[in-house]
């Protein structure tokens, strides 16, 4: 397989008070096409830090990450990014909000009224293309912000605890659906959470992090098949692997390897 | 002057979405005049039990009728207007570039806060007695107090608006492919309209009250100049049909940026 993103000793130290934190030391990743990895770790672990480096947000300051075997500079179209707060374009509808991108790509008036239409319809929003973000829920905003990011067609989808804010109903109805999305829409996805139960659900594997400094402490497969379905979510080695990644991710001693 | 602008609500992810209030405008709009009708029974009652000279709210219509009639008014409404709308309009139309360029630029920001900050300590009133040695008793002092009222309460909401742009905001523009020029355009100027508008009533209103002060101190013609005509001829009704005209034309002019503003930033959240 071959390697969408590579982290080669990444680091980003910060300065906190006139000395320097590091927020993440020397991690090595590597996430395969189309592989849906999931991060989590305890808070202030570095992952938002490690997210924003791939996004090409934040500059590491040792190491270096490569998309595509190059190196990352800046933000770019062919990485995607979900943010926790939605940061949808209040003063633009749910259409120009996903219409966006692909105005700043120069895509034709017709294309792009039938490519935002399409991601619309895939996430739901269909009756809602022309409201206003503030007359849509929590979920809806989600979505539309997955919508804006999947039409301007990136390799790469980087995605920070999209549905930290979502009861938990609506977040599990929002995981099958990007399930279903990237079922339909392969791409590369890199998704924080902080919820352990999401990140085994939807992830081919999982990086559980670790922090002070901050660094990938193991990194745990999810061998259970897609599509994902509540029989998965309910299944013995659904559990197996969800105890596996919760001690991981709670019990993080230095001994630490032993399965059960 | 504190004319610190209050920063309008630009979006929090989990305000609640408020509906808008059920059935309240009418009552609402009925309170509304009966103040307005109870103010002017008291204003009436004061007139009648004699406060020292004070004239009723009909001697004070008539006239009102009177210098409509022979067309003072109207004049000295015009005269005051013309003054207002061009300092506010020059003043508002630096004050914008000039807050972006102080918001964009650190540069910008760097060389041209000390000034802003400065001026706005002292009343643009204060101005006057420069303003008229150096331009002459003409237009164009009165111009300018009024351009430089406008300009500093909008040049520092515009300035506010475009340094409170969610971070975040910015970086998904980046993130779909925006380069300077576009989060510019597409995000740094939409999201600081509301505090831009906040800004130019601001700026409205010190205008006009600036400018009623200019007109009292040097001017042939205009709503203070009248008023002040009126004081040396002890003719009360006129000074109550001035102040009354003055509240009036400011309130239109208020009223007519909220409607802008309503219809420019609706889609802000509002509790
Ligand atoms: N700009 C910054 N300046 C100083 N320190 C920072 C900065 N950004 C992040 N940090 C620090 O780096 C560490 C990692 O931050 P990061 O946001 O990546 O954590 P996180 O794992 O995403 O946490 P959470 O789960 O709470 O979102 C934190 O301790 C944080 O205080
Ligand atoms: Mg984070």
């Amino acid at each position: 397989m071959t390697e969408k993103i590579s982290f080669r000793s990444t680091s980003r130290t910060f300065e906190v008070g006139g000395r320097p934190f590091h927020a993440l030391q020397n991690v090595d990743l590597d996430i395969a096409d189309c592989e849906f990895v999931t991060v989590v770790g305890p808070s202030g672990c570095g992952k938002s830090t490690l997210l924003n480096i791939a996004a090409g947000l934040v500059e590491p300051t040792g190491g270096e990450v490569l998309v595509d075997s190059r190196p990352v500079r800046g933000p770019g179209p062919e990485r995607g990014v979900i943010f926790q707060q939605y940061a949808l374009f209040p003063w633009l509808t749910v259409r120009q909000n996903v219409e966006f991108g692909l105005q700043i790509a120069k895509v034709g008036r017709a294309e792009r009224r039938r490519r935002a239409q399409h991601f619309i319809d895939l996430v739901g929003l269909t009756d809602f293309a022309d409201a206003l973000p503030r007359m849509l829920s929590g979920g809806m905003r989600q979505r539309c912000a997955i919508a804006r990011a999947y039409a301007v067609d990136p390799g790469v989808l980087l995605m920070d605890e999209p549905f930290g804010a979502l009861d938990a109903l609506t977040r599990v109805q929002m995981q099958d659906q990007l399930l279903a999305t990237w079922g339909s829409e392969r791409r590369t996805v890199m998704f924080i959470t902080h919820d352990v139960d999401e990140a085994v659900y939807l992830a081919n594997r999982v990086v559980v992090m670790a922090a002070r400094p901050g660094r990938v402490h193991e990194v745990i497969d999810v061998d259970l098949p897609y599509p994902r379905t509540e029989a998965v979510r309910l299944s013995p080695e659904f559990s197996r692997i969800r105890n596996r990644v919760w001690r991981a991710v709670y019990h993080q001693t230095p001994q630490e390897g032993a399965s059960q | 002057m504190p004319i610190d602008v209050q920063p309008p609500r630009i979006r929090g992810p989990e305000t609640t979405r408020a509906a808008s209030p059920p059935r309240r405008a009418i009552p609402l709009l009925a309170w509304n005049v009966i103040a307005v009708v109870l103010g002017i029974g008291i204003w009436t009652v004061l007139a009648r039990v004699g406060v020292s000279g004070l004239p009723g709210p009909q001697a004070v219509a008539v006239r009102a009728g009177e210098l409509a009639m022979d067309g003072t008014l109207l004049d000295d409404s015009i005269a005051s207007l013309r003054r207002v709308l061009i300092g506010f309009a020059l003043g508002t139309a630096l004050a914008i570039p000039v807050g972006f360029l102080m918001g964009w630029y650190q540069t910008a920001r760097g060389l041209i806060e000390p000034y802003v900050q400065f001026f706005r300590t002292i009343p643009p009133l204060a101005v006057i007695p420069l303003a008229i040695l150096l331009m002459g008793i003409g237009e164009t002092p009165k111009i300018f107090v009024i351009f430089l009222a406008a300009f500093l309460s909008c040049v520092v909401s515009t300035f506010q608006g475009v340094v409170s742009v969610d971070r975040t905001m910015i970086n998904a523009a980046r993130v779909l492919g925006a380069n300077d020029a576009v989060v510019f355009r597409r995000v740094i100027v939409p999201a600081s309209t509301p505090f831009i508008l906040v800004g130019m009533r601001v700026g409205l209103g010190a205008a006009w009250a600036t400018l009623v002060a200019a007109e009292l101190i040097a001017a042939q013609e205009g709503l203070g100049y009248r008023m002040q005509q009126a004081q040396i001829y002890y003719d009360l009704p006129s000074i109550f049909v001035g102040l009354i005209t003055i509240g009036v034309l400011g309130l239109i002019m208020d009223r007519l940026l909220l409607t802008t503003e309503k219809r420019l930033t609706g889609w802000q959240e509002r509790r």
